[in-house]
């Protein structure tokens, strides 16, 4: 059975197959993989059917020769309260011009999905316990905010007060 | 000081329905125990030993006298009938029930006020000198940078999930009166050879359980550049600050890994792709936050107004607390006056709802309506006519707030400890109240002098026991409580962190070691020597032969 994922503010069935350990090796079709297996098999597989994700401590700066190709980038957050990939959302956005899907994966709660994409997430695949339904009402939870974000390209005193 | 607009109500009152939200999902179990924490840590919400505990934000300790009023309300309404203010110019409330604490949020927001990010794991309250704007020393006035970083760091979304806890400290005066030296991030204003104002960047600084001086990395940052490069210093902290262990987990340990160079070299280049971006202060935006911190209306005096003169000579208590709690002022014929919330007998910091009611109603008469808190947990009214001084001293001194003892040893820095706080190792409220009361006598205080006294329950420092002249800390010996002295320390310019003498001692022996280490100061003091200066002379040892002399038989 598909999972759900919230993408672009919509619960849609995810196309995606995340593979999570890069002893496994990758499966035919739209896979996700790990940093280390992409790099392996990113010239050997369909650009359109392979992802990467990165882990928290993964440096997003290898990824900036690939950015225009890659049509998914994952980040995964082990615990929610790690914060790391929050600057890397931003990061693999604002600096290497990544424009495709940026998924958050791992312990994605609703709490996080309004600052989570305000840094540039626009996919969310929640903890398996959770309910999309239910939780895609975290995106709205604030209406604006003071600081410069990748979706808020200028601050708030840039507009007129 | 700064008003909110529609853009702030707005931010505050949607954090209060986040929050009351989070709370009924929390109470309904779809939020575990470990998910909710760093939320309501977040918004200021501990659970104590008693009852939670919520800690309300004062944006660099600026208080309207109607928001003293509505925390006397909250007080009365929601806790026990006080409030606790911390050494971080916040305001505790030790009782409130969990299931009000939106209600009391959404109070908060009516008079512009808020818990957000006065705990938890992200950039907290933003503190400065609590004589800002009218210091005579002063450089530039911190607020309107205090505000424009609250501002910035205010649901931070980058920044939500840091490392660890995170604070900046602004000061805009010669003298460091706001700690940058002992901060995660200081900034402290400095002008260039061109006139232009800009900031000293010190990083790496802090109490807790590894103390550290902060460490200059860069010298001159221009005023308009602060954000990009708060940007770059939290995004380096952010990406490679410790996660594995909570205890190495802050910058200074990052920046002592890396070298101060080595950091310093990692944020300059985060900086370049940053500088001159759109987070790039504009003058226009200086300007309006100027607007708010203009100076109140005040009259054309003369100083020593011949009242205010005769009712000095008159009283000569009167006159002892005028030359201690009040401060002289930039204005002729006004003073900054510090209201001591440290009476023998209460816990130092502790207001009640009746005494907070009391003060709004002096910030009315006296001080335009405006109030401060000190990092030394006192209340200030900056602006005293010096003609009011006799009837407002007359008032307070009734209300138990005119104690004459800022900056004497009963002026005792103090965390809650062990009566209220689950990480305390010892208790602090009942040895600060013992020495107190030893040292009760204020003519031997007077003669004592200047002398700083910090008391932590725990090696989380917040009663910053490090940098007091002298520093109490407790520590749990076998389940029993203990307590460490250290000499030496000192906050400001020439910030240094006091050293153990030795072993700990028990509690009731405390009095007299405080004692014994003041016998030893009197006894070998130059003529006007303070405590600490005779220390940095004489150094520790005449203090431990004193102190542990007894012990020994
Ligand atoms: S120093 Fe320790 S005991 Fe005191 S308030 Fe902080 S955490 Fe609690």
């Amino acid at each position: 059975m598909p999972k759900p994922l919230i993408k672009d503010r919509q619960i849609i069935d995810d196309a995606w197959t995340l593979v999570r350990d890069a002893e496994a090796g990758a499966p035919a079709g739209p896979a996700i993989l790990p940093l280390a297996l992409w790099k392996t098999l990113r010239d050997s597989r369909a650009a359109a059917d392979t992802g990467v994700w990165l882990a928290p401590a993964d440096d997003p700066a290898e990824l900036a020769g690939a950015a225009a190709e890659l049509p998914v980038i994952a980040v995964d957050f082990p615990q929610f309260a790690d914060g790391r990939g929050y600057s890397i959302g931003r990061l693999l956005r604002e600096r290497y011009g990544f424009a495709g899907e940026l998924r958050a994966i791992g312990d994605v709660l609703r709490d996080q999905l309004y600052p989570l994409e305000q840094v540039g997430f626009n996919a969310f695949s929640l903890r398996e316990d959770r309910d999309p339904a239910k939780d895609i009402a975290g995106l709205h939870d604030f209406s604006l905010g003071y600081q410069q974000t990748f979706l808020r390209q200028q601050p708030l005193f840039r507009h007129a007060r | 000081m700064y008003r909110y607009d529609e853009v702030d109500f707005r931010l505050v009152n949607e954090r209060v329905a986040q929050f009351r939200d989070q709370t009924r999902r929390y109470l309904a179990g779809e939020l575990s125990e470990d998910e909710f924490r760093p939320l309501r840590l977040m918004n200021g919400l501990y659970v104590q030993r008693h009852a939670p505990m919520l800690r309300v934000a004062v944006p660099y300790g600026m208080l309207s006298s109607r928001q003293v009023r509505k925390l006397a309300h909250i007080a009365r309404t929601y806790d026990r009938g006080y409030g606790h203010f911390t050494t971080r110019q916040n305001l505790q409330f030790n009782w409130p029930a969990l299931e009000t604490v939106p209600d009391i949020l959404a109070e908060l927001a009516e008079v512009e006020m808020h818990a957000i990010q006065t705990s938890g794991n992200c950039i907290r309250n933003t503190t400065t000198d609590q004589f800002a704007g009218v210091a005579a020393d002063e450089l530039v006035d911190p607020r309107p940078y205090c505000e424009i970083i609250r501002q910035w760091s205010t649901f931070h979304p980058e920044f939500t999930y840091l490392p660890r806890k995170f604070k900046i400290a602004v000061s805009g005066a010669e003298q460091d009166r706001a700690a940058t030296l002992v901060h995660d991030i200081g900034l402290h204003a400095v002008r260039n050879a061109e006139g232009e104002v800009g900031f000293r960047v010190i990083v790496g600084g802090g109490l807790g359980r590894t103390p550290m001086i902060g460490s200059v990395i860069r010298e001159f940052l221009p005023a308009k550049h602060i954000l990009t490069y708060l940007d770059a210093i939290l995004r380096v902290y952010n990406r490679f600050g410790r996660r594995d262990n909570k205890y190495k987990a802050r910058i200074k340990i990052l920046v002592k890994a890396m070298t101060a160079d080595g950091f310093a070299a990692k944020v300059e280049e985060e900086w370049s792709h940053l500088k001159d971006g759109p987070a790039t202060v504009p003058d226009g935006e200086f300007a309006r936050m100027a607007e708010f911190f203009t100076a109140p209306a005040y009259e054309t005096l003369n100083a020593d107004d011949p009242a205010f003169t005769a009712k000095l000579a008159e009283s000569p208590a009167f006159a002892r607390w005028v030359a201690r709690n009040t401060l002289k002022h930039k204005v002729a014929g006004y003073r900054a006056v510090t209201l001591s919330l440290k009476a023998t007998g209460v816990p130092p910091g502790d207001a009640t709802a009746e005494q907070l009611d009391a003060v709004a109603d002096w910030a009315d008469a006296y001080s335009f309506g405006e109030l401060r808190v000190s990092h030394e947990q006192n209340l200030i009214l900056a602006d005293v006519r010096e003609t009011d001084l006799f009837a407002l001293w007359e008032q307070a001194r009734a209300a138990g707030f005119a104690t004459p003892n800022i900056g004497l040893l009963s002026d005792i820095v103090c965390c809650p400890g062990g009566d209220f706080c689950s990480l305390a190792n010892a208790k602090s409220i009942p040895i600060a109240a013992a020495i107190q009361q030893r040292f009760d006598n204020l003519d031997y205080q007077h003669d004592i002098g200047e002398l700083e006294l910090n008391m932590s329950g725990c090696m989380n420092a917040c009663g910053h026991h490090h940098i007091g002249h002298i520093g109490i800390l407790g520590v749990d010996k076998q389940g029993s409580e203990w307590y460490q002295v250290s000499l030496g320390g000192s906050q400001g310019e020439h910030a240094s962190l006091g050293k153990v003498i030795g072993p700990s001692f028990a509690q009731d022996a405390m009095p007299d070691v405080i004692e014994k280490i003041i016998d030893v100061y009197l006894a070998q003091r130059h003529a006007d020597e303070r405590f600490i200066d005779t220390f940095r002379r004489i150094g520790v040892e005449p203090f431990k032969e004193k102190v542990y002399a007894q012990a020994a038989h």
